[in-house]
């Protein structure tokens, strides 16, 4: 059995995970600089295609090439995501059902973005092991439906993986916790990150992890957080400075990922500073933890009522939950970590990295898939009840929420007109009466049905839920016994073909060699010090003398003259250059701003927060 | 093979949840597809359906009222969902007061509701779900014990009262369910009844 990786393919972060054959523990595995955390950004250039930190530095430079957080987006449908296209510096269009991203003189879907960033992870772990790897079990929101886990497994495929099961990550983080200390009782994962919220209760008995029940959104999570946050400056900047900055991308993905530093910060501290040097003026701010919450206090409410539904669902009560385990970066917060202690009545716990926890435990059921495991055995249940439409647009339920997977459920159709030898069917999920109301999965054909009078053939239909929560569906004609062809269309997902030229065509979206990558990292450096001193210039120029200007223009155009060239060597040197002979007028500058409203002795803190 | 018989159980409706449970478990762990990844895919097929068949079971079983559900399902020869459900009926000493809560239904979705119309609604539903809670008590008990007490000739009309037991109960939950969205409650937190 050739090696299974583990990995978490986050909203914000991705990682890759395994399990150690001597110490039987799973381990995340870091890149060549140490870092275990690969951000899942990727940044289209011409010279080629970047990945992690290298595209995370080009957010603010190059914010319409630059994706991010694209895991908002897989498996959706344009309809479903428009209203926070405002907030997204890139171009998102529609296109057959699904959504296409528009990058430099190409179009991208969601999970050739995201198979970018497998296949970075994947040569991660290939350059860990020395061998190929191939094989990968993906962690995705419990809350995910059909067309989202598809879309995640299409992502794997153009990546070159064989994903061999796509885990629940609440549920991955019970595993991780279960591997550590097998204490019996049922508990609650709470499970909030960059982009999703998921609420997972399980029951753990004799290596048996079942899940109850689960809820969530996979809509809500540390992005809306950071977006209410720059929602709010966008607002203060207008009455402070009477500028509208909202069109401007470079300017809100300052403000956003500002925001994001801030949130961050006020985790651990009472207050925060932030200071944007903007086009023309500077902004700065202090944010108090009283004011975060007063932003997302709304946002954090709105995970109560779907922990109260898996309750219900678990039929149990909060005082039945032994102990909250809380996954996902967003859980830091302080404000989140007391609504959750009040609803459960306890203090919920993180002892496990919650930024981490989810890729050990995919790497635990990795190593379980492959047989290194026995002793555990997971119980996941599908988060959203499968239907049919029928007649008056009515959903007809034929597997009923958190039920344990997999699972299957046989229906009968028939037809109703004469001679018909075709019959369609609608397949949706969710928890809805009507099936407009409900996530439109896929709708399949039966054909090839002998032509009978209306009613008289008996169609059995088979839906089957595997154990990655995908559905499939097999038709068999009953009087006749002779299996009918089934055809399926996702409503929202890309064809078998189409996957199929992607694994193709993932070839050209090569990540741009170390050569080439180093090259545009240096030259996106020399970028923005030429746009910091050119602000810096107009906006300050008059407190130092005219030779020390003179000698900074002087500077400023030998870094212009070779920024073009491909002399990577000469660009740093030149910038390094530029950036000393402004020393001096950045701390006039600095020193100058500080006068007023702050206290000298906090320059050194700000320079700091900056 | 039926629900009963995946798990080695008669067909009877007293079962001791825990030891079935750990039934669950052990099957579990033999038909699980993730113990089968390394097999050739026949097998891997055949994991799978038992592994389907086993989760369907066991959701059938461990709860009383969908056992009850399940049993007259398969009483009546049907095995899927289709003509399955029980028409859903008023229970009889209610009949007069159904039209009191319809009326009141009817005025809250035509104008909106005022205070005193709200705890009309409220009362009736905090009524209603005492009353459903009784009827479940006398599925799961009563009717359930009568039902495995009977010999096998005897068991129609045993099986008659608990399909009336259950379409009364469904048109409970649906009233309830009424109500609950005429009081506008429906939005969070509250959990339909409908669908299952």
């Amino acid at each position: 059995m050739s090696r299974i990786v583990g990995i978490d393919l986050g909203t914000t972060n991705s990682l890759v995970g395994y399990v150690d054959e001597t110490t039987g523990l799973p381990r995340v595995i870091p890149d060549a600089e140490g870092r275990v955390l690969l951000p899942s950004v990727v940044s289209f250039t011409r010279e080629g295609v970047l990945v992690g930190e290298a595209a995370k530095r080009l957010l603010v430079r190059r914010p319409a090439t630059t994706i991010y957080s694209v895991k908002r987006l897989m498996g959706r449908g344009y309809e479903d995501i428009k209203e926070e296209l405002c907030y997204l510096p890139f171009k998102v269009a529609p296109c057959d059902g699904i959504v296409k991203i528009q990058v430099e003189d190409r179009e991208v879907t969601p999970p050739q973005v995201s198979a970018i960033v497998l296949k970075s992870l994947k040569e991660r772990a290939e350059q860990h092991f020395g061998e190929p790897i191939e094989k990968a079990v993906i962690t995705v929101p419990a809350y995910f439906n059909d067309s989202q886990r598809q879309a995640t497994k299409d992502a794997g495929r153009i990546a070159g993986l064989d994903v061999v099961r796509i885990v629940n990550e609440p549920t991955a983080a019970s595993l991780a916790y279960g591997l550590h200390r097998l204490k019996e009782g049922v508990i609650a994962v709470y499970d909030l990150g960059g982009g999703t919220f998921d609420i997972s209760i399980l029951r753990v008995k004799d290596g048996v992890f079942e899940v109850l029940a689960t809820n969530g959104n996979t809509h809500l999570g540390g992005d809306d957080f950071d977006r209410a946050i720059v929602v709010w400056l966008l607002d203060d900047i207008r009455s402070k400075h009477g500028v509208y900055l909202g069109r401007d991308s470079e300017a809100m993905q300052e403000l956003r990922l500002a925001a994001e530093a801030a949130k961050i910060r006020l985790s651990v501290d009472e207050r925060a500073a932030l200071t944007i040097p903007f086009d023309g003026f500077t902004y700065h701010r202090e944010i108090a933890r009283t004011e975060l919450e007063e932003l997302i206090g709304k946002l954090v409410d709105s995970t109560l009522g779907p922990c109260r539904v898996a309750l219900a669902d678990a039929s149990l009560g909060s005082s039945d939950i032994g102990e909250v385990v809380l996954v996902g970066g967003s859980t830091r917060v302080p404000l989140l970590r007391r609504r959750v202690r009040e609803l459960f009545g306890k203090t919920p716990h993180s002892q496990l990295n919650p930024d981490e926890v989810v890729a050990l435990g995919a790497a635990v059921q990795a190593h379980i898939l492959a047989g290194g495991i026995t002793s555990m055995l997971l119980l996941d249940v599908t988060p959203l009840s499968l239907g049919i439409e029928t007649l008056g647009g009515i959903v007809s339920a034929l597997i009923p929420r958190n039920t344990t997977i997999p699972t299957s459920a046989r229906e009968m159709f028939t037809t109703s007109v004469d001679g018909q030898t075709i019959v369609d069917l609608h397949v949706v999920q969710g928890e809805r009466e009507l099936a407009k109301d409900c996530r439109s999965l896929a709708r399949f054909e039966l054909s090839g049905i002998d032509p009978m009078p209306a009613g008289m053939p008996k169609i059995e239909v088979t839906f089957l839920i595997d154990a990655n929560g995908i559905l499939q569906a097999q038709a068999k004609e009953l009087r006749t016994g002779k299996a009918a062809a089934i055809e399926v269309r996702p409503t929202y997902g890309l064809t078998e073909a189409e996957v199929e030229r992607m694994v193709e065509e993932s070839f050209a979206y090569a990540e741009a060699d170390v050569e080439a990558r180093l090259l545009i990292e240096t030259r996106n450096e020399a970028d923005t010090v030429i746009t910091h001193v050119e602000r810096a210039l107009r906006q300050g120029g008059e407190l130092v003398s005219g030779d020390e200007r003179e000698s900074i223009r002087a500077a400023l155009e030998e870094l212009r003259r070779v920024r073009a060239a491909d002399d990577r060597e000469q660009i740093r040197e030149k910038t390094t250059a530029l950036n000393r002979a402004t020393e001096h007028l950045a701390e006039v500058m600095m020193d100058a701003a500080l006068k007023g409203a702050l206290g000298s002795k906090r320059a050194a803190e700000i320079m700091e927060s900056k | 093979m039926d629900h009963f018989e995946v798990f080695g159980l008669p067909r009877r409706l007293a079962i001791d949840t825990a030891e079935l449970q750990r039934k669950f478990y052990e099957l579990s762990r033999r038909h699980h597809p993730d113990f089968h990844q390394t097999a050739p895919p026949e097998e891997q097929a055949r994991a799978l359906e038992a592994s389907a068949r086993l989760n369907a079971a066991y959701r059938a079983l461990r709860d009383p009222i969908l056992r009850v559900e399940y049993l007259v399902r398969l009483e009546e020869g049907r095995d899927t969902k289709e003509g399955a459900t029980v028409k859903p009926k008023a229970p009889p000493e209610l009949l007069e007061e159904m039209f009191e809560i319809q009326e009141a239904l009817a005025e809250a979705k035509a104008g909106g509701l005022d205070g005193a119309g709200r705890a009309v609604l409220v009362a009736q539903r905090d009524r209603l779900t005492a009353r459903l809670r009784d009827e479940e008590a006398r599925l799961v008990g009563p009717l359930s014990q009568h039902w495995d007490a009977s010999p096998p000739a005897a068991r129609q009309r045993g099986l008659a009262a608990m399909k009336e037991s259950l379409a009364i109960r469904a048109y409970l939950r649906t009233v309830i369910d009424d109500l609950t969205d005429a009081l506008g409650e429906n939005q969070e937190g509250y959990v339909t009844n409908r669908r299952h």
